[in-house]
């Protein structure tokens, strides 16, 4: 992975920050291509294996987005995921990720603007940090030294 | 005091089994080492001769006790193990009010067998006995006789530790302890969290590169008792089974944060670990972070809710983007 082309991993809300980048797309809204968009049901239905799995398989960043509290298609799955986005995010950069690797945003439906704007933000701060080796499986030839 | 603990243990174990109030004991016997205890389940009135306690009864028994609320048993537990059964409790593994007969032991600090064999300087194989009198521990065996300062060669977490009685119990076999609940349990917390972000990848590369992923840090643990563990998930498999650096910090990454509001730092993981690696660290990380943010500490409530189940509108959001 080139420095200057950084793959982040997008785990968007169905209910909102996946349909705000459909209206973004609609829109002609230019947002970096470096996102790789996985639908989710809800920020709710996150765990922390998709980011580690993320990461281990190659992501230089991960990105989760939801509703906005009080907004939750399933009335507070977004409020039980703050609190476990919270921890996750604490102990991965305890244990070094560098700050900038993981991402979380609550963004709505309406919001294609928004959604433009958080994708430069992120993808800018993940490209700056290089491409990321810790947590990530070695490549196979160098697994073969 | 240990010999009248054990005894009382014994009697009240004796009482209960033949009053048919409990179907089992769990609790230690002697090993056949100094510094080893086997755990222990006495289901008669005679097996009850069999039980023992001294300063090494560090499993947490509460990981060999039953599933399900049904049938009654006792266990011995310290302050901690006691903590274990009320997170088990709130998240309705057993009834802690019906169901289990808690044998509460005042804890004054187990010991750590690996400063104490260090202490001998290499004649470790031949201790014989390991005795606590006051603040000394006699180290005694074959031509030999050493006495060490007890908080040399006390564990950890045990010199950290807020809650040394038991939080919940039916029977108190010795006099409560001084406790001091605003003790320092997060010093070294701080000093990992002082270094740069590329200092700590190097400290937890360094911290992990012995592990042999033996899971024992996973099986001494009270908490993990799901069916399906997530390392041994194979669609999707969450994580490779090989000791490759990013599997290890993977690993150790989720075991950690699976118990995240619920660890009782009873540092049953420490102990197992067949290569010392004190990954304490981490479970210490997040019990900070989740008190500072939530003011919650694990299995001190019985009707409180785990602080990941639940939620408040202004929970603290500036980790995240504007």
């Amino acid at each position: 992975m080139s420095q200057a082309e950084p793959k982040v991993v997008a785990f968007l809300c169905n209910w909102c920050s996946y349909g705000a980048a459909d209206l973004a797309g609609v829109s002609r809204m230019p947002y970096p291509p470096n996102i790789r968009v996985v639908r989710i049901p809800c920020t709710g239905r996150m765990s922390p294996k998709f980011i580690l799995k993320a990461l281990l398989n190659g992501a230089d960043g991960v990105w989760v987005s939801g509703c906005h509290p009080g907004d939750c298609h399933y009335i507070s799955g977004n409020m039980f995921a703050r609190r476990k986005f919270a921890a996750a995010k604490n102990l991965l950069e305890f244990m070094g990720l560098e700050p900038g690797r993981v991402h979380f945003s609550w963004c709505s439906s309406a919001e294609a603007e928004r959604f433009a704007t958080l994708a430069g933000k992120v993808v800018g701060e993940v490209a700056a940090l290089g491409p990321a080796d810790y947590m990530a499986k070695a490549p196979l030839d160098k697994v073969a030294q | 005091m240990m010999e009248a603990l054990i005894q009382k243990m014994r009697q009240t174990a004796k009482d209960l089994l033949a009053q048919g109030q409990v179907e089992a004991v769990y609790g230690y016997s002697q090993g056949s080492a100094p510094m080893a205890c086997r755990p222990f389940v006495a289901r008669t009135a005679e097996e009850a001769d069999g039980l023992w306690w001294d300063e090494f009864c560090v499993l947490n028994l509460v990981n060999f006790l039953p599933r399900g609320t049904e049938g009654k048993y006792a266990v011995v537990a310290k302050g901690c193990d006691s903590r274990n059964l009320v997170v088990r409790h709130q998240e309705k593994q057993l009834d802690l009010k019906e169901q289990v007969t808690v044998l509460g032991v005042p804890c004054q600090g187990m010991l750590e067998p690996e400063l104490i064999r260090k202490a001998t300087q290499g004649r470790e194989s031949d201790i014989r006995e390991v005795k606590v009198e006051g603040d000394q521990v006699k180290v005694s065996g074959p031509g030999f006789e050493l006495s060490l300062n007890k908080a040399e060669v006390t564990r950890e977490t045990c010199l950290t530790c807020r809650h040394p009685n038991p939080v919940v119990e039916s029977v108190l076999l010795a006099e409560k302890v001084a406790e001091d609940p605003d003790r320092d349990k997060d010093a070294r917390v701080r000093e990992v969290e002082a270094l740069a972000a590329g200092e700590r990848q190097d400290f937890f590369r360094r911290l992990f590169s012995t592990c042999v992923r033996c899971y024992a840090c996973r099986n001494a643990c009270p908490l993990c008792y799901c069916n399906l563990c997530f390392v041994d998930e194979s669609k999707p498999q969450w994580l490779g089974k090989s000791i490759e650096e990013s599997d290890t910090l993977t690993y150790h990454f989720l075991r950690a944060y699976h118990c995240a509001g619920r660890c009782t730092d009873c540092g049953a993981c420490e102990s197992a670990c067949p290569v010392g690696i004190p990954m304490r660290i981490l479970t210490r990380k997040l019990e900070k972070d989740i008190k500072e943010a939530y003011g919650y500490e694990a299995g001190l409530d019985l009707e409180a809710q785990p602080p990941l189940t639940v939620f408040r509108p202004d929970d603290p959001e500036n980790f995240m983007h504007e």
